[in-house]
């Protein structure tokens, strides 16, 4: 099953009962396997309910296939029993680390890009696409600091991994935004230079300004999406054509009205951008 | 610098110990070391609710900071993270003056136990209304993967139940031991008062007696109980599985 290049939205369980009853066609939804992956109980029947209702994305966190180690073959059988149990039409993790020495960190952190790195992620990429028995896609990280000894540039390097491994790209438009603004960069050459044919879908979110440090923008999830990230996206669509696009909302979580109210505006940018193909 | 060492300073740097480094030096590091420690403070938060509503918010994440440092996640799944936070509790002296906290606290674990345990299939209670009684002696009664019971020398159920749904507690409470009994049926978590029988009985079933076996050993316990009232009660709870 294909995921149709309509808007979806990130779901949070105080809206289970607005969602079920949402009348809205086309809608999707995204959630973090690491929420759901328990044994029983009433957030696996909740999981159950929305699949039999939904097209599902499952967004994972917590594979760190940046990582040292391989991921943990554990939260593989696990990943993939949910797989099986819900068939969702997106499969998707992080260019990131978030494990060392067995311990869960629970962030995104980045890493230098070298041969080395692009190496040892291709082979856990290979790994997790084996071992889940599909295709996942891996979404660009937000920076808040420059890392030395890069040997790529991201862009470079996500081409690479998807061209090596088959893997799908998830094109976060927040998050290139946020790091461009915190590395100096400029989020349109960014978008000119991303390999536009790996992607499989698009997030949006909103970000927030650094409380401590004056023009650090953080990605926090917790706000609407800003003007400057749909401009982007608008951008982003004129090349690609339209692509599976997620409003993620994790903090200051408005009513589901609100947040189905920001799904319609992506998904009107989204008709506007039909007749292009990528 | 590799890799290796690049994820070992950086994981280090997260930390309080960490040696310094060109990034952890960058004023923007304190992101994702605040977002690291916040995410599993929120977690332990979401996870104690009871201890938290009890000794206040800012009480609580100094603490919870402070178990992360000893007792960092080791699964994502953060809904099952903090498994020994009521232990840490029972040895962190400002939580001495309090000494029902660490029981709350396991409270608050059970609940999440039966929350997150497997699914299974409950006896029927009206196949057990029809079941012939002389058979029914010799049956071996599955406890329910959800179901829990735990014992007491504190009113700490009477203290965790208001606190958990974030209401103050009763000022008069009766300071005697308390027992309950943790049950799922219809994906709703339930707790409740029980007998030390019926913990006893709960017990014998779980490591495996025959039901008539079961029912001996809490008699034995517990002269005068009335287990033919005490055994539907239990199943209509939900306390035991089908098989």
């Amino acid at each position: 099953m294909t995921l149709a290049p309509t808007a979806g939205i990130g779901f949070k369980p105080q809206h289970a009962d607005d969602v079920f009853a949402c009348a809205s066609p086309a809608l999707w939804l995204e959630i973090h396997p690491e929420n759901y992956a328990v044994d029983g109980g009433p957030r696996l029947a909740l999981l159950d309910a929305l699949a039999s209702r939904f097209p599902l994305s499952l967004h994972g966190v917590s594979l760190s296939l940046a990582g040292e180690t391989p991921p943990d073959p554990v939260w593989l059988r696990r990943l993939r029993t949910l797989i099986e149990r819900t068939q969702p039409v997106l499969v998707s993790e992080h260019l990131a680390w978030s494990s060392w020495d067995g311990n869960y960190l629970p962030d995104l952190l980045p890493f230098p890009r070298t041969h080395e790195a692009l190496s040892r992620i291709v082979e856990h990429v290979d790994r997790t696409q084996t071992a889940l028995g599909r295709r996942i896609s891996l979404e660009n990280p937000s920076h808040y600091l420059p890392i030395d000894g890069h040997e790529w540039s991201e862009t470079a390097f996500l081409s690479e991994l998807a061209r090596r491994t088959g893997c799908g790209l998830l094109l976060d438009i927040n998050n290139v935004h946020v790091s461009a603004r915190n590395l100096a960069a400029d989020a349109h050459d960014y978008i000119d230079a991303f390999p536009l044919s790996f992607v499989t879908e698009i997030h949006l979110a909103g970000h927030a300004f650094d409380e401590g440090l004056e023009g650090l923008l953080i990605d926090s999830h917790d706000a609407p999406v800003a003007t400057e990230v749909w401009d982007l996206y608008s951008y982003t669509l004129q090349k690609t054509g339209p692509v599976p696009t997620l409003i993620e909302r994790d903090g200051s979580v408005p009513s589901f009205p609100t947040l189905l109210a920001e799904r319609d505006i992506a998904q009107a940018i989204l008709a506007n951008a039909h007749g292009r193909t990528p | 610098m590799t890799s290796a060492s690049f994820q070992q300073a950086f994981a280090e740097a997260l930390g309080a110990g960490g040696s310094r480094t060109a990034f952890s030096d960058h004023p923007a590091f304190a992101v994702y070391r605040n977002t690291v420690m916040r995410g599993c403070i929120d977690a332990l938060e979401a996870n104690y609710p009871a201890v938290s509503c009890l000794v206040g918010r800012d009480w609580f994440r100094s603490a919870a900071a402070i178990f992360v440092g000893e007792d960092p996640p080791r699964d994502a799944r953060l809904v099952a993270y903090g498994e020994r936070f009521a232990d840490f509790l029972a040895r962190f002296a400002p939580a001495f003056e309090l000494p029902y906290l660490p029981d709350v606290a396991r409270l608050d674990r059970l609940w999440t136990e039966s929350y997150i345990a497997p699914d299974a299939s409950h006896l029927d209670v009206a196949s057990w209304r029809q079941a012939d009684p002389t058979a029914m002696t010799s049956w071996h009664l599955t406890v329910h993967p959800a179901t829990r019971t735990f014992a007491t020398d504190l009113p700490a159920f009477s203290i965790w139940s208001p606190s958990r749904a974030g209401e103050a507690v009763n000022g008069d409470l009766v300071w005697e031991p308390e027992a309950v009994m943790i049950t799922r049926r219809n994906h709703e978590v339930r707790v409740t008062p029980a007998s030390p029988a019926v913990l006893s009985l709960v017990h014998a079933c779980e490591v495996g007696l025959s039901l008539a076996d079961a029912i001996r050993t809490t008699n034995d316990a517990h002269p005068g109980t009335r287990i033919d009232l005490l055994v539907p009660l239990l199943v209509e709870a939900g306390a035991f599985a089908s098989s």
